[in-house]
Protein backbone atom coordinates (compact mmCIF):
# COMPACT_ATOMS: atom_id res chain seq x y z
CA UNK A 1 0.00 0.00 0.00
CA UNK A 2 1.25 3.43 -1.11
CA UNK A 3 0.95 6.32 1.66
CA UNK A 4 -0.57 8.96 0.31
CA UNK A 5 1.47 11.89 0.70
CA UNK A 6 0.73 14.47 3.13
CA UNK A 7 -1.04 17.31 2.23
CA UNK A 8 -0.47 20.68 4.07
CA UNK A 9 -3.67 22.05 5.18
CA UNK A 10 -5.17 25.18 6.63
CA UNK A 11 -6.55 24.25 9.89
CA UNK A 12 -9.11 26.37 11.85
CA UNK A 13 -9.88 25.68 15.55
CA UNK A 14 -12.56 23.34 15.02
CA UNK A 15 -10.65 21.33 12.26
CA UNK A 16 -7.86 20.35 15.32
CA UNK A 17 -10.52 18.06 16.16
CA UNK A 18 -10.08 16.07 12.63
CA UNK A 19 -7.63 13.92 11.82
CA UNK A 20 -5.85 14.15 8.04
CA UNK A 21 -8.34 11.37 7.22
CA UNK A 22 -6.28 10.85 4.12
CA UNK A 23 -3.23 9.81 6.21
CA UNK A 24 -5.42 6.35 6.32
CA UNK A 25 -8.26 5.76 4.24
CA UNK A 26 -8.97 2.47 4.01
CA UNK A 27 -8.45 0.81 0.37
CA UNK A 28 -4.81 2.83 0.91
CA UNK A 29 -3.88 3.01 -2.70
CA UNK A 30 -7.19 3.80 -3.94
CA UNK A 31 -7.10 7.22 -2.65
CA UNK A 32 -6.67 9.55 -5.23
CA UNK A 33 -3.01 9.58 -6.20
CA UNK A 34 -2.59 11.35 -9.74
CA UNK A 35 -1.72 9.51 -12.48
CA UNK A 36 1.33 11.11 -13.46
CA UNK A 37 3.17 10.99 -10.63
CA UNK A 38 4.58 7.77 -11.21
CA UNK A 39 5.33 8.26 -14.89
CA UNK A 40 6.93 11.99 -14.33
CA UNK A 41 10.43 10.63 -15.47
CA UNK A 42 9.23 9.28 -18.73
CA UNK A 43 9.44 11.87 -21.59
CA UNK A 44 6.44 13.51 -22.36
CA UNK A 45 4.60 12.80 -25.47
CA UNK A 46 1.66 14.91 -26.22
CA UNK A 47 -0.90 11.39 -25.71
CA UNK A 48 0.17 11.11 -22.22
CA UNK A 49 -1.05 14.42 -21.01
CA UNK A 50 -3.88 14.51 -23.10
CA UNK A 51 -5.20 10.79 -22.11
CA UNK A 52 -4.00 11.93 -18.37
CA UNK A 53 -5.95 15.03 -17.70
CA UNK A 54 -9.09 13.43 -19.45
CA UNK A 55 -8.40 10.03 -17.49
CA UNK A 56 -10.84 10.07 -14.66
CA UNK A 57 -10.87 6.97 -13.65
CA UNK A 58 -9.06 7.27 -10.59
CA UNK A 59 -11.52 9.56 -8.99
CA UNK A 60 -14.05 7.49 -10.64
CA UNK A 61 -13.19 4.30 -9.21
CA UNK A 62 -12.65 5.48 -5.97
CA UNK A 63 -16.43 7.04 -6.04
CA UNK A 64 -17.62 3.50 -7.02
CA UNK A 65 -15.65 2.09 -4.35
CA UNK A 66 -17.78 4.04 -1.82
CA UNK A 67 -20.67 3.51 -3.38
CA UNK A 68 -19.93 -0.61 -3.17
CA UNK A 69 -19.04 -0.32 0.30
CA UNK A 70 -16.97 1.84 2.43
CA UNK A 71 -15.77 1.23 6.37
CA UNK A 72 -17.52 4.51 7.56
CA UNK A 73 -21.22 2.45 7.10
CA UNK A 74 -19.55 -0.36 7.97
CA UNK A 75 -19.20 1.11 11.56
CA UNK A 76 -22.83 1.50 12.27
CA UNK A 77 -24.38 -1.50 10.62
CA UNK A 78 -26.16 -3.49 12.69
CA UNK A 79 -25.97 -7.41 13.13
CA UNK A 80 -28.75 -9.15 11.75
CA UNK A 81 -29.23 -12.30 14.13
CA UNK A 82 -28.24 -15.36 12.19
CA UNK A 83 -31.86 -16.97 12.38
CA UNK A 84 -31.16 -20.72 13.71
CA UNK A 85 -34.90 -22.11 13.75
CA UNK A 86 -34.59 -23.37 10.17
CA UNK A 87 -35.49 -26.89 10.63
CA UNK A 88 -38.20 -29.35 11.92
CA UNK A 89 -36.21 -29.80 14.95
CA UNK A 90 -35.03 -26.77 15.42
CA UNK A 91 -37.98 -24.75 15.30
CA UNK A 92 -40.54 -25.95 18.23
CA UNK A 93 -37.23 -25.67 20.48
CA UNK A 94 -37.09 -22.10 19.10
CA UNK A 95 -40.78 -21.78 19.76
CA UNK A 96 -40.47 -22.38 23.35
CA UNK A 97 -37.29 -20.13 23.88
CA UNK A 98 -39.62 -17.45 23.02
CA UNK A 99 -42.15 -18.33 24.77
CA UNK A 100 -39.89 -18.51 28.00
CA UNK A 101 -38.29 -15.15 26.79
CA UNK A 102 -41.24 -13.30 26.38
CA UNK A 103 -44.06 -14.60 28.77
CA UNK A 104 -41.75 -15.67 31.66
CA UNK A 105 -38.24 -13.80 31.21
CA UNK A 106 -39.53 -10.37 30.15
CA UNK A 107 -42.39 -9.92 33.09
CA UNK A 108 -40.09 -10.83 35.77
CA UNK A 109 -37.59 -8.62 34.62
CA UNK A 110 -40.19 -5.49 34.51
CA UNK A 111 -40.99 -6.69 37.61
CA UNK A 112 -37.38 -6.74 38.89
CA UNK A 113 -36.57 -3.01 37.43
CA UNK A 114 -40.26 -1.46 38.97
CA UNK A 115 -39.32 -2.98 42.29
CA UNK A 116 -35.85 -1.62 41.98
CA UNK A 117 -37.18 2.18 40.73
CA UNK A 118 -39.69 2.22 43.64
CA UNK A 119 -36.82 1.02 45.98
CA UNK A 120 -34.65 3.58 44.19
CA UNK A 121 -36.99 7.23 43.63
CA UNK A 122 -38.35 6.65 47.29
CA UNK A 123 -34.97 6.41 49.25
CA UNK A 124 -33.54 8.99 46.49
CA UNK A 125 -36.26 11.53 47.72
CA UNK A 126 -35.32 10.73 51.22
CA UNK A 127 -31.75 11.31 51.11
CA UNK A 128 -31.76 14.04 48.48
CA UNK A 129 -34.35 16.33 50.75
CA UNK A 130 -33.53 14.82 54.03
CA UNK A 131 -29.97 15.13 54.05
CA UNK A 132 -29.59 18.75 52.39
CA UNK A 133 -27.65 19.81 55.75
CA UNK A 134 -25.29 16.66 55.55
CA UNK A 135 -23.51 17.66 51.86
CA UNK A 136 -21.10 14.52 52.25
CA UNK A 137 -23.06 11.71 53.49
CA UNK A 138 -25.65 12.77 51.18
CA UNK A 139 -23.54 12.13 48.33
CA UNK A 140 -22.00 9.12 48.98
CA UNK A 141 -26.05 7.64 49.62
CA UNK A 142 -26.65 9.19 46.59
CA UNK A 143 -23.94 7.68 44.71
CA UNK A 144 -24.74 4.13 46.41
CA UNK A 145 -28.20 4.39 45.11
CA UNK A 146 -27.25 5.69 41.60
CA UNK A 147 -25.30 2.18 42.09
CA UNK A 148 -28.51 0.01 43.01
CA UNK A 149 -30.84 0.90 39.89
CA UNK A 150 -27.90 0.44 37.53
CA UNK A 151 -27.67 -3.00 38.62
CA UNK A 152 -31.36 -3.20 39.05
CA UNK A 153 -31.00 -2.40 35.21
CA UNK A 154 -28.44 -5.04 34.55
CA UNK A 155 -30.12 -7.62 36.01
CA UNK A 156 -33.45 -6.59 33.85
CA UNK A 157 -31.29 -8.28 30.93
CA UNK A 158 -29.47 -10.86 32.75
CA UNK A 159 -26.26 -9.19 31.97
CA UNK A 160 -23.71 -11.26 32.51
CA UNK A 161 -20.83 -9.07 33.40
CA UNK A 162 -17.30 -10.20 33.64
CA UNK A 163 -14.94 -7.12 34.98
CA UNK A 164 -11.13 -7.18 34.76
CA UNK A 165 -8.63 -5.26 36.55
CA UNK A 166 -8.49 -3.03 38.97
CA UNK A 167 -12.02 -1.08 40.27
CA UNK A 168 -11.64 2.61 39.53
CA UNK A 169 -11.05 4.68 42.86
CA UNK A 170 -11.79 8.42 43.51
CA UNK A 171 -9.20 10.76 43.09
CA UNK A 172 -8.56 14.40 41.10
CA UNK A 173 -6.69 14.48 37.88
CA UNK A 174 -8.21 11.51 36.52
CA UNK A 175 -10.27 10.66 33.37
CA UNK A 176 -11.84 7.25 32.46
CA UNK A 177 -11.93 6.87 28.78
CA UNK A 178 -14.48 4.13 27.10
CA UNK A 179 -15.01 2.27 23.59
CA UNK A 180 -19.16 2.99 22.75
CA UNK A 181 -21.31 0.88 21.74
CA UNK A 182 -24.99 1.71 23.21
CA UNK A 183 -26.21 3.81 26.33
CA UNK A 184 -25.63 0.21 28.45
CA UNK A 185 -22.24 0.69 28.37
CA UNK A 186 -22.49 3.25 31.46
CA UNK A 187 -25.12 1.68 32.75
CA UNK A 188 -23.24 -1.48 32.75
CA UNK A 189 -19.73 0.82 33.90
CA UNK A 190 -22.12 2.44 36.51
CA UNK A 191 -23.42 -0.19 38.64
CA UNK A 192 -19.66 -0.53 39.49
CA UNK A 193 -18.80 3.05 39.95
CA UNK A 194 -20.64 6.28 39.89
CA UNK A 195 -19.09 7.83 37.26
CA UNK A 196 -19.83 11.24 36.33
CA UNK A 197 -20.52 10.98 32.36
CA UNK A 198 -20.07 13.63 29.56
CA UNK A 199 -22.68 12.49 27.15
CA UNK A 200 -25.05 13.84 24.87
CA UNK A 201 -28.38 15.34 26.07
CA UNK A 202 -31.74 13.11 24.99
CA UNK A 203 -34.88 13.95 24.70
CA UNK A 204 -37.90 11.85 26.56
CA UNK A 205 -37.68 10.18 29.06
CA UNK A 206 -34.08 9.45 29.13
CA UNK A 207 -33.45 13.36 29.26
CA UNK A 208 -35.62 13.32 32.24
CA UNK A 209 -33.26 11.03 34.32
CA UNK A 210 -30.56 12.97 33.10
CA UNK A 211 -31.81 16.36 34.49
CA UNK A 212 -32.85 14.99 37.72
CA UNK A 213 -31.11 12.31 38.96
CA UNK A 214 -27.98 11.45 37.15
CA UNK A 215 -26.84 15.71 37.52
CA UNK A 216 -26.53 14.30 41.17
CA UNK A 217 -23.71 12.37 40.58
CA UNK A 218 -21.74 15.20 38.50
CA UNK A 219 -22.79 14.08 34.63
CA UNK A 220 -22.63 16.91 32.57
CA UNK A 221 -24.79 17.55 29.43
CA UNK A 222 -24.64 18.80 26.05
CA UNK A 223 -26.02 18.55 22.99
CA UNK A 224 -23.84 17.76 19.74
CA UNK A 225 -24.98 20.83 17.13
CA UNK A 226 -24.74 23.50 19.39
CA UNK A 227 -21.26 24.52 18.93
CA UNK A 228 -21.33 26.92 22.00
CA UNK A 229 -21.91 24.25 24.26
CA UNK A 230 -18.09 22.88 23.21
CA UNK A 231 -16.73 25.83 25.45
CA UNK A 232 -19.23 24.83 28.12
CA UNK A 233 -18.49 21.65 28.20
CA UNK A 234 -14.62 21.91 28.02
CA UNK A 235 -14.82 24.31 30.79
CA UNK A 236 -16.85 22.24 33.22
CA UNK A 237 -14.17 18.90 32.14
CA UNK A 238 -11.64 21.54 33.76
CA UNK A 239 -13.77 22.45 37.04
CA UNK A 240 -14.71 18.66 37.46
CA UNK A 241 -11.57 16.86 37.01
CA UNK A 242 -9.89 19.15 39.82
CA UNK A 243 -12.20 18.55 42.71
CA UNK A 244 -10.85 16.20 44.72
CA UNK A 245 -14.26 14.93 45.99
CA UNK A 246 -16.34 14.14 42.95
CA UNK A 247 -17.25 11.63 40.92
CA UNK A 248 -14.80 9.83 38.34
CA UNK A 249 -15.13 10.76 35.15
CA UNK A 250 -16.09 8.79 32.31
CA UNK A 251 -16.08 10.13 28.60
CA UNK A 252 -16.59 8.18 25.45
CA UNK A 253 -14.45 10.17 23.40
CA UNK A 254 -15.91 8.64 19.96
CA UNK A 255 -18.82 10.72 20.48
CA UNK A 256 -21.37 8.00 19.27
CA UNK A 257 -22.43 4.64 19.28
CA UNK A 258 -20.13 2.09 17.44
CA UNK A 259 -21.39 -1.44 16.73
CA UNK A 260 -18.03 -2.78 18.43
CA UNK A 261 -16.58 -4.07 15.84
CA UNK A 262 -14.58 -1.26 14.56
CA UNK A 263 -13.74 2.29 16.86
CA UNK A 264 -13.95 5.82 15.23
CA UNK A 265 -11.86 8.28 15.67
CA UNK A 266 -11.67 10.06 19.50
CA UNK A 267 -12.14 13.51 20.24
CA UNK A 268 -9.57 15.22 21.41
CA UNK A 269 -11.12 16.82 24.26
CA UNK A 270 -10.45 14.16 26.89
CA UNK A 271 -6.64 13.85 26.46
CA UNK A 272 -5.93 17.38 26.70
CA UNK A 273 -6.77 17.63 30.13
CA UNK A 274 -3.60 17.52 31.34
CA UNK A 275 -4.78 14.54 33.55
CA UNK A 276 -4.10 10.79 33.73
CA UNK A 277 -6.51 8.80 31.12
CA UNK A 278 -7.70 4.94 32.53
CA UNK A 279 -8.72 3.42 29.15
CA UNK A 280 -11.62 1.16 29.49
CA UNK A 281 -12.40 -1.84 26.72
CA UNK A 282 -16.01 -2.86 26.65
CA UNK A 283 -16.58 -5.91 24.54
CA UNK A 284 -19.77 -6.90 23.81
CA UNK A 285 -20.39 -11.01 22.86
CA UNK A 286 -23.43 -11.47 20.44
CA UNK A 287 -24.42 -14.67 21.39
CA UNK A 288 -27.67 -13.46 22.24
CA UNK A 289 -28.01 -9.94 21.38
CA UNK A 290 -26.74 -7.20 19.38
CA UNK A 291 -25.75 -4.52 22.37
CA UNK A 292 -25.42 -1.99 19.58
CA UNK A 293 -27.99 0.85 19.99
CA UNK A 294 -28.30 1.99 16.45
CA UNK A 295 -30.45 4.89 16.98
CA UNK A 296 -31.68 5.70 13.81
CA UNK A 297 -33.63 2.91 13.54
CA UNK A 298 -34.13 2.55 17.32
CA UNK A 299 -35.21 4.87 19.90
CA UNK A 300 -33.58 3.73 23.49
CA UNK A 301 -37.18 1.93 25.08
CA UNK A 302 -37.39 0.06 21.77
CA UNK A 303 -33.36 -0.84 22.34
CA UNK A 304 -33.99 -1.66 26.29
CA UNK A 305 -37.16 -3.43 25.35
CA UNK A 306 -35.40 -5.64 22.78
CA UNK A 307 -32.64 -6.77 25.57
CA UNK A 308 -34.97 -7.24 28.15
CA UNK A 309 -36.70 -9.85 25.69
CA UNK A 310 -33.36 -11.53 25.21
CA UNK A 311 -31.77 -14.42 26.86
CA UNK A 312 -29.13 -12.43 28.42
CA UNK A 313 -26.24 -9.54 27.72
CA UNK A 314 -22.77 -10.88 27.52
CA UNK A 315 -19.99 -9.04 28.02
CA UNK A 316 -16.84 -8.24 29.36
CA UNK A 317 -14.92 -5.20 30.70
CA UNK A 318 -11.55 -3.69 30.72
CA UNK A 319 -10.04 -1.30 32.94
CA UNK A 320 -6.90 -0.89 31.54
CA UNK A 321 -3.12 0.50 32.29
CA UNK A 322 -3.49 4.23 33.19
CA UNK A 323 -2.04 6.25 30.31
CA UNK A 324 -0.43 10.02 30.79
CA UNK A 325 0.54 12.11 27.93
CA UNK A 326 4.17 12.04 26.80
CA UNK A 327 7.16 14.34 26.61
CA UNK A 328 6.61 16.25 23.25
CA UNK A 329 2.79 14.05 22.06
CA UNK A 330 0.09 16.01 20.99
CA UNK A 331 -3.38 15.33 22.16
CA UNK A 332 -4.54 13.61 19.18
CA UNK A 333 -1.78 11.54 19.27
CA UNK A 334 -2.23 10.61 22.76
CA UNK A 335 -5.86 10.18 21.95
CA UNK A 336 -5.18 7.67 19.03
CA UNK A 337 -2.53 5.98 21.52
CA UNK A 338 -4.96 4.97 23.84
CA UNK A 339 -7.55 4.33 21.12
CA UNK A 340 -5.06 1.53 20.23
CA UNK A 341 -4.82 0.23 23.63
CA UNK A 342 -8.48 -0.16 23.45
CA UNK A 343 -8.91 -1.60 20.15
CA UNK A 344 -6.62 -4.35 20.59
CA UNK A 345 -7.59 -5.27 24.04
CA UNK A 346 -11.52 -5.40 23.02
CA UNK A 347 -10.56 -6.81 19.49
CA UNK A 348 -11.97 -3.88 17.65
CA UNK A 349 -10.94 -2.91 14.12
CA UNK A 350 -9.56 0.71 13.71
CA UNK A 351 -11.14 3.20 10.97
CA UNK A 352 -10.05 6.93 10.67
CA UNK A 353 -13.69 8.36 10.39
CA UNK A 354 -14.92 11.67 12.67
CA UNK A 355 -17.92 9.77 14.22
CA UNK A 356 -19.99 12.75 14.11
CA UNK A 357 -19.63 12.67 10.34
CA UNK A 358 -23.47 10.51 10.82
CA UNK A 359 -24.96 13.59 11.69
CA UNK A 360 -23.22 16.07 9.36
CA UNK A 361 -20.93 15.58 6.15
CA UNK A 362 -17.56 16.16 5.80
CA UNK A 363 -15.67 19.48 5.25
CA UNK A 364 -14.62 21.00 1.70
CA UNK A 365 -11.15 20.50 3.39
CA UNK A 366 -10.89 16.86 3.13
CA UNK A 367 -12.28 17.42 -0.50
CA UNK A 368 -9.62 20.19 -1.10
CA UNK A 369 -7.16 17.75 -0.58
CA UNK A 370 -7.57 15.81 -3.10
CA UNK A 371 -8.19 18.83 -5.35
CA UNK A 372 -4.62 20.63 -4.48
CA UNK A 373 -3.11 17.15 -5.50
CA UNK A 374 -4.53 16.96 -8.52
CA UNK A 375 -3.89 20.89 -9.54
CA UNK A 376 -0.22 20.23 -8.42
CA UNK A 377 0.23 17.68 -10.50
CA UNK A 378 -1.07 19.74 -13.93
CA UNK A 379 0.54 22.61 -13.24
CA UNK A 380 4.04 20.51 -12.55
CA UNK A 381 3.74 19.09 -15.79
CA UNK A 382 2.33 22.23 -17.62
CA UNK A 383 5.74 23.99 -16.43
CA UNK A 384 7.82 21.02 -17.51
CA UNK A 385 6.99 21.55 -21.18
CA UNK B 1 -33.73 -6.04 7.69
CA UNK B 2 -34.20 -9.55 6.80
CA UNK B 3 -31.72 -11.53 5.07
CA UNK B 4 -31.46 -10.13 1.38
CA UNK B 5 -30.91 -13.51 -0.01
CA UNK B 6 -33.81 -14.63 0.55
CA UNK B 7 -35.63 -11.69 -0.46
CA UNK B 8 -34.04 -11.80 -4.20
CA UNK B 9 -35.59 -15.04 -6.23
CA UNK B 10 -33.20 -16.79 -8.75
CA UNK B 11 -35.39 -15.08 -11.39
CA UNK B 12 -34.95 -11.74 -9.45
CA UNK B 13 -31.22 -12.21 -9.45
CA UNK B 14 -31.48 -13.48 -13.24
CA UNK B 15 -33.38 -10.67 -14.38
CA UNK B 16 -30.68 -8.38 -12.97
CA UNK B 17 -28.02 -10.26 -14.27
CA UNK B 18 -29.68 -9.53 -17.81
CA UNK B 19 -29.96 -6.19 -17.03
CA UNK B 20 -26.10 -5.78 -16.80
CA UNK B 21 -24.80 -8.29 -19.67
CA UNK B 22 -24.23 -10.85 -17.41
CA UNK B 23 -20.93 -8.85 -15.56
CA UNK B 24 -21.81 -9.45 -12.07
CA UNK B 25 -21.98 -12.97 -10.43
CA UNK B 26 -25.19 -13.83 -8.75
CA UNK B 27 -23.42 -13.58 -5.20
CA UNK B 28 -21.96 -10.27 -6.16
CA UNK B 29 -25.46 -9.36 -7.20
CA UNK B 30 -27.27 -10.23 -3.60
CA UNK B 31 -24.08 -8.17 -1.99
CA UNK B 32 -25.21 -5.28 -4.16
CA UNK B 33 -28.82 -5.74 -2.99
CA UNK B 34 -28.00 -5.29 0.57
CA UNK B 35 -25.96 -2.88 0.06
CA UNK B 36 -28.25 -1.07 -1.74
CA UNK B 37 -31.35 -1.58 0.53
CA UNK B 38 -28.28 -0.74 3.50
CA UNK B 39 -28.20 2.80 1.58
CA UNK B 40 -31.73 3.55 0.84
CA UNK B 41 -32.75 4.07 4.66
CA UNK B 42 -35.89 4.60 4.19
CA UNK B 43 -36.92 1.80 1.78
CA UNK B 44 -37.97 4.17 -1.41
CA UNK B 45 -36.84 1.69 -3.65
CA UNK B 46 -34.66 4.10 -4.43
CA UNK B 47 -31.33 5.45 -3.66
CA UNK B 48 -31.34 9.23 -2.65
CA UNK B 49 -28.53 12.46 -3.23
CA UNK B 50 -28.36 12.54 0.15
CA UNK B 51 -28.31 9.30 1.28
CA UNK B 52 -25.60 8.84 -1.29
CA UNK B 53 -23.28 11.70 0.51
CA UNK B 54 -24.12 10.23 3.84
CA UNK B 55 -21.56 8.41 2.71
CA UNK B 56 -18.37 10.29 3.66
CA UNK B 57 -16.59 8.10 1.36
CA UNK B 58 -18.35 9.60 -1.69
CA UNK B 59 -19.19 12.96 -0.53
CA UNK B 60 -15.60 13.66 -0.35
CA UNK B 61 -14.82 12.85 -3.88
CA UNK B 62 -14.49 15.88 -5.75
CA UNK B 63 -16.50 14.32 -8.64
CA UNK B 64 -19.75 13.61 -6.24
CA UNK B 65 -21.81 16.02 -8.02
CA UNK B 66 -21.52 15.46 -11.11
CA UNK B 67 -22.11 11.79 -10.42
CA UNK B 68 -24.89 12.34 -8.35
CA UNK B 69 -27.02 13.20 -11.59
CA UNK B 70 -26.19 10.02 -12.84
CA UNK B 71 -26.96 7.87 -10.12
CA UNK B 72 -29.32 9.65 -7.93
CA UNK B 73 -32.86 7.92 -7.83
CA UNK B 74 -31.80 4.90 -9.58
CA UNK B 75 -33.34 1.45 -9.01
CA UNK B 76 -31.96 -1.35 -8.12
CA UNK B 77 -31.26 -2.86 -11.66
CA UNK B 78 -30.36 0.36 -13.20
CA UNK B 79 -28.20 0.81 -10.03
CA UNK B 80 -26.31 -2.20 -10.55
CA UNK B 81 -26.11 -1.25 -14.66
CA UNK B 82 -24.59 1.35 -13.67
CA UNK B 83 -21.87 -0.38 -11.59
CA UNK B 84 -21.39 -2.70 -13.64
CA UNK B 85 -18.73 -0.52 -15.65
CA UNK B 86 -16.81 -1.18 -12.59
CA UNK B 87 -16.55 -4.67 -13.04
CA UNK B 88 -13.42 -6.32 -13.70
CA UNK B 89 -15.45 -8.34 -16.60
CA UNK B 90 -16.42 -5.15 -18.07
CA UNK B 91 -15.28 -4.21 -21.79
CA UNK B 92 -12.89 -1.26 -22.34
CA UNK B 93 -15.93 0.68 -24.37
CA UNK B 94 -18.67 0.11 -21.62
CA UNK B 95 -15.82 1.64 -19.21
CA UNK B 96 -15.15 4.78 -21.82
CA UNK B 97 -18.65 5.20 -22.64
CA UNK B 98 -19.25 5.90 -18.80
CA UNK B 99 -16.12 8.67 -18.10
CA UNK B 100 -17.94 9.97 -21.92
CA UNK B 101 -21.37 10.25 -20.36
CA UNK B 102 -19.44 11.78 -17.26
CA UNK B 103 -17.95 14.33 -19.39
CA UNK B 104 -21.08 15.09 -21.22
CA UNK B 105 -23.44 16.30 -18.22
CA UNK B 106 -25.87 18.03 -20.65
CA UNK B 107 -26.10 14.10 -22.32
CA UNK B 108 -26.35 15.61 -26.14
CA UNK B 109 -24.02 13.34 -27.15
CA UNK B 110 -20.89 15.54 -27.78
CA UNK B 111 -18.05 17.38 -25.25
CA UNK B 112 -17.69 20.74 -25.64
CA UNK B 113 -14.63 22.62 -24.30
CA UNK B 114 -16.76 24.07 -21.87
CA UNK B 115 -17.65 20.08 -21.00
CA UNK B 116 -13.87 19.62 -19.89
CA UNK B 117 -13.50 22.72 -18.93
CA UNK B 118 -15.85 21.94 -15.97
CA UNK B 119 -14.98 18.52 -14.80
CA UNK B 120 -11.51 20.51 -14.95
CA UNK B 121 -12.95 22.73 -12.16
CA UNK B 122 -14.17 20.13 -10.42
CA UNK B 123 -11.00 18.21 -9.73
CA UNK B 124 -8.87 21.02 -9.37
CA UNK B 125 -10.90 23.32 -7.28
CA UNK B 126 -9.74 26.78 -5.83
CA UNK B 127 -6.29 25.17 -6.55
CA UNK B 128 -5.51 26.71 -10.59
CA UNK B 129 -7.07 29.41 -11.74
CA UNK B 130 -9.50 29.63 -14.72
CA UNK B 131 -7.10 30.97 -16.89
CA UNK B 132 -4.89 28.35 -15.87
CA UNK B 133 -7.22 25.71 -16.42
CA UNK B 134 -7.83 26.98 -20.03
CA UNK B 135 -4.40 27.35 -20.49
CA UNK B 136 -3.88 23.58 -19.79
CA UNK B 137 -6.93 22.31 -22.03
CA UNK B 138 -6.07 24.42 -24.93
CA UNK B 139 -2.32 23.42 -25.16
CA UNK B 140 -3.86 19.60 -24.71
CA UNK B 141 -6.44 19.92 -27.58
CA UNK B 142 -3.93 21.55 -29.48
CA UNK B 143 -1.24 18.63 -29.40
CA UNK B 144 -4.33 16.20 -30.18
CA UNK B 145 -5.56 18.18 -33.63
CA UNK B 146 -8.46 19.60 -31.71
CA UNK B 147 -9.30 23.42 -31.56
CA UNK B 148 -11.39 25.44 -28.59
CA UNK B 149 -14.17 25.17 -30.61
CA UNK B 150 -14.52 21.31 -31.75
CA UNK B 151 -16.38 18.50 -30.01
CA UNK B 152 -15.39 15.59 -28.76
CA UNK B 153 -17.78 12.27 -29.50
CA UNK B 154 -17.34 9.28 -28.19
CA UNK B 155 -15.72 7.59 -30.84
CA UNK B 156 -12.41 10.94 -30.07
CA UNK B 157 -12.56 9.53 -26.45
CA UNK B 158 -12.23 5.59 -27.75
CA UNK B 159 -8.86 6.83 -30.02
CA UNK B 160 -7.90 8.67 -26.89
CA UNK B 161 -8.20 5.75 -24.39
CA UNK B 162 -7.59 3.30 -27.30
CA UNK B 163 -3.79 1.72 -26.26
CA UNK B 164 -4.10 2.17 -22.77
CA UNK B 165 -5.78 0.14 -19.85
CA UNK B 166 -7.89 1.62 -18.04
CA UNK B 167 -7.57 0.66 -14.44
CA UNK B 168 -11.50 1.04 -13.55
CA UNK B 169 -12.28 -1.74 -11.31
CA UNK B 170 -14.20 -2.26 -8.44
CA UNK B 171 -14.51 -5.39 -6.53
CA UNK B 172 -17.75 -6.24 -4.82
CA UNK B 173 -16.95 -7.59 -1.33
CA UNK B 174 -18.83 -10.88 -0.86
CA UNK B 175 -19.21 -11.98 3.10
Amino acid sequence: MASPRKLPTSSSELDLDRLNIEDYLPFGSSIHEPPGQLRLSVPLSPSFMRRDLLDITPTLTEAAGAIVDDSFTRCFKSNSQEPWNWNVYLFPLWCFGVVVRYLILFPARVLVLTIGWIIFLSSFAIVHFMLKAHDALRRKLERLLVELICSFFVASWTGVVKYHGPRPSIRPKQVFVANHTSMIDFIILEQMTAFAVIMQKHPGWVGLLQSTILESVGCIWFNRSEAKDREIVARKLRDHVLGTDNNPLLIFPEGTCVNNHYTVMFKKGAFELGCTVCPIAIKYNKIFVDAFWNSRKQSFTMHLLQLMTSWAVVCDVWYLEPQTLKPGETPIEFAERVRDIISVRAGLKKVPWDGYLKYSRPSPKHREGKQRSFAEWVLQRLEER
Amino acid sequence: MGNASSMLTQYDIEEVQDHCNNLFSQQEIVSLYERFCQLDRNAKGFISADEFLSVPEFAMNPLSQRLLKMVDGLNFKDFVAFLSAFSAKASKQQKIELIFKVYDSDCNGKVSFNDILEVLRDLSGPFMSDEQREQVLVQVLKEAGYTRESYLLLDDFVKVFGNSDLKMEVEVPID
